[in-house]
């Protein structure tokens, strides 16, 4: 595993309240990730899904420093970019088991999430595809001057691909109020970092687009929120982009159902010993003095949250048949017969 | 408006070229909307655009509005695409439409797929303006006309203008559609003059225009292929064959109603493409032609595109590879 490197924080300005929440954020997505893989190795949910455990703290921390009417885009592996984006519960988990009642009437699936209510603007299959939309966003803020930031998550994997360094040139070159959060979680599907690249740093590297670009704990809420809370604040104040660098590591394989044979298994079980939900609650409690009764119920709540927008999800319709062809263009008779 | 009245009202347009034509379309959306905006590779002033479409507007709306890009076609159309997603008009220019090869992702799988990903919570206003070569050795990655590619992608509208009073209205129209629209621009014609209107000049998408009216054979065309079919018109008037020459002018929406309704009365058709004929436009467009009027059709349907070849540099190939006036010609007398 490559070691963090640790440039930006931690700076631990950050106040309990926020810390906490912060923490609930985490715990949703671990609770949801848990209720979608329990459904689906019974058979009683379906989906694709690809795990986010490991990846919680960093849009947990950059959430706490969003507002809603903030631009978000984020990738297959997203579903903690979009809970942290504040996508509600049912909508987000209807979707993602195909029915009526998602964010996209069941035809977008849990790979094309999206719900500009809460900004959350575009969820891509193609890795690198969102960070040219998010750089037009984030133009759109620009030319509007209405404020807004856009945040566009995508993995390390995404790096290797040309249309992320098209949208990170052009987003240095117009210096427009973006965050490029580089979730690195050490694999690029099924291939490990150090096999894809010859680059130690993707910091590094992005740091010659003449953009801020700096690598953080992304897995420590402290260290996460600072760097987005800075990143955040440069963009919005109009100073430039910023490329992050989250360091964090994917506890399981790329997909639900495949394999992990080629992750060191020594390297995982420290992952997992470290884990990021584990390790900052402890730190709550160790270093914040955050009482043991005060998590739990707050455990207890979400797990709730969770179980009840499951079975909102699972009793609700399909899309009906009309729906097919509506959709394609704003008026239905464009579409060819 | 009658055709006659039609010619008359033009007789009094001033003359101009399409692309002056198409520039004016977007001098007026930008000034009747701030929302709209246009970006890609060296439309600012002093160049204006490579074919000139936004010539003067960076001068008169600012450089915030009409954006130079680097050479970046994926980032282009992408960032066309985010400003849209709220609300933006965007207008991207994709130099030449083979360009397209390097922003499909874009332009397949995130512009033509958002409304319907997201349940017609997000949309795609943008319009994508494109060079279309072909007949000047510009060689084969120059020179494609890509309107089928685009029509096998559901949710793309195609506009593809043949004069200059077609190309100020379909690209007002286009901007201000709600879904992305690609506008093909056909090099041959961008500096062909005809009579435009004045002012905003609207023309729906999806309504097909009787370029010349006929009697025995029906030719289905558009873009740069419509005064090469004309051509071939005139000649074989003087030889006792009367052609009727129906310019689609969009391929997405499809106006197949116009093209039904005049090979119902010719019974015979001529589907005529720049683009390749093998799995192409006219394979759709004759497929209907025949299913609808089975049993009515005098002859069968006819097709005349591109040949199955990449775009050959050498003149003496290349006007072997493109239908032109000549081959047209010996089709419809094939025909009728």
């Amino acid at each position: 595993m490559t070691p963090p490197r640790e440039q930006a924080g931690p700076t631990d300005v950050l106040g309990d309240d926020a810390a906490v929440r912060i923490f609930r954020t985490m715990a949703t997505i671990r609770s949801a990730e848990n209720r979608i893989i329990r459904g689906l190795n019974s058979g009683e949910l379906t989906m694709t899904f690809y795990t986010v455990r490991g990846q919680e703290a960093i849009p947990s921390a950059i959430g706490e420093h969003l507002h809603r009417e903030d631009y978000m885009v984020t990738t297959y592996r997203g579903l903690h970019d979009c809970i942290a984006k504040g996508v509600p519960l049912d909508e987000l988990f209807a979707e993602m088991c195909g029915k009526f009642t998602g964010t996209s009437k069941g035809k977008g699936g849990p790979m094309h999430l999206s719900d500009p209510h809460s900004g959350l603007m575009v969820t891509t299959g193609v890795v690198g595809g969102g960070l040219p939309i998010a750089v037009g966003l984030a133009l759109s803020s620009k030319l509007r001057g209405d404020g807004r930031v856009t945040v566009v998550n995508f993995g390390d994997g995404a790096t290797s691909i040309g249309a992320t360094h098209e949208a990170v040139n052009l987003a240095a070159l117009w210096q427009l109020p973006i965050v490029f959060v580089c979730q690195n979680n050490q694999y690029g599907e099924h291939t490990k970092f150090a096999d894809y690249t010859r680059s130690s740093s993707l910091a590094e590297r992005f740091a010659g687009y003449g953009l801020s670009a700096l690598s953080v704990d992304g897995n420590s809420i402290p260290a996460m929120s600072a760097a987005a809370e800075a990143a955040i604040a440069q963009a919005r104040s109009g100073e430039g982009p910023t490329f992050l660098e989250c360091m964090t590591y994917r506890l399981g394989g790329h997909s639900f159902g495949s394999t992990t044979e080629y992750m060191d298994p020594a390297e995982l079980a420290q992952a997992e010993a470290d884990e990021p939900v584990g390790r900052n609650r402890r730190w709550l409690v160790e270093e914040r003095g955050i009482a043991e009764d005060v998590l739990q119920q707050l455990e207890a709540e979400v797990e709730a949250e969770v179980d009840a927008a499951i079975e909102f999800a699972k009793s609700s319709d399909p899309p009906p048949a009309s729906e097919l062809l509506t959709d394609v263009f704003s008026r239905m008779e464009a579409a060819p017969k | 408006m009658t055709p006659q009245q039609q010619a008359n009202a033009a007789l009094a347009d001033p003359i101009c070229t399409l692309s002056d034509a198409v520039n004016q379309a977007i001098d007026i959306a930008m000034s009747e909307d701030p929302e709209v905006f246009a970006l890609g590779e060296d439309i600012e002033d002093p160049i204006g655009g490579v074919m000139k479409g936004t010539k003067g507007l960076s001068t008169k709306y600012g450089r915030e509005r009409v954006r130079n890009t680097p050479i970046s076609e994926q980032a282009i159309v992408g960032a066309a695409i985010g400003a849209s997603l709220v609300g933006m008009r965007p207008i991207a220019e994709v130099m030449l439409m083979d360009f397209f090869a390097v922003a499909m992702d874009q332009v397949a799988n995130h512009a033509a797929k958002l409304r319907y990903m997201s349940g017609g919570r997000t949309n795609v206003p943008i319009t994508i303006r494109t060079s279309v070569g072909g007949g000047r050795q510009f060689g084969a990655q120059h020179s494609q006309s890509l309107e089928g590619w685009m029509m096998h992608t559901p949710g793309l509208k195609v506009a593809v203008p043949s004069t200059p009073r077609d190309a100020k209205g379909l690209m007002y129209s286009c901007i201000f559609d709600d879904d992305p629209c690609i506008h093909m621009e056909t090099l041959s014609l961008l500096f062909t003059r005809g009579p435009v209107p004045t002012g905003r000049f609207v023309i729906p998408l999806g309504v097909a225009d009787v370029k010349r009216s006929g009697d025995d054979v029906t030719v289905v065309t558009w873009g740069w292929q419509v005064p090469e079919a004309l051509a071939a018109a005139e000649q074989l008037q003087t030889e006792g064959i009367s052609t009727e020459v129906i310019d689609l002018r969009t391929l997405v929406p499809l106006d197949i109603d116009a093209v039904l309704q005049s090979v119902a009365r010719t019974k015979r058709v001529l589907i005529v493409h720049a683009a390749t004929q093998f799995a192409g436009p006219g394979a759709e467009i004759a497929s209907v032609v025949s299913h609808e009027l089975f049993g009515e059709l005098a002859a069968p349907v006819e097709r005349l595109g591109s040949v199955y070849s990449p775009i050959p540099y050498a003149s003496e190939l290349e006007t072997l590879h493109y239908p032109e006036r000549l081959r047209i010609a010996a089709a419809i007398r094939r025909l009728s």
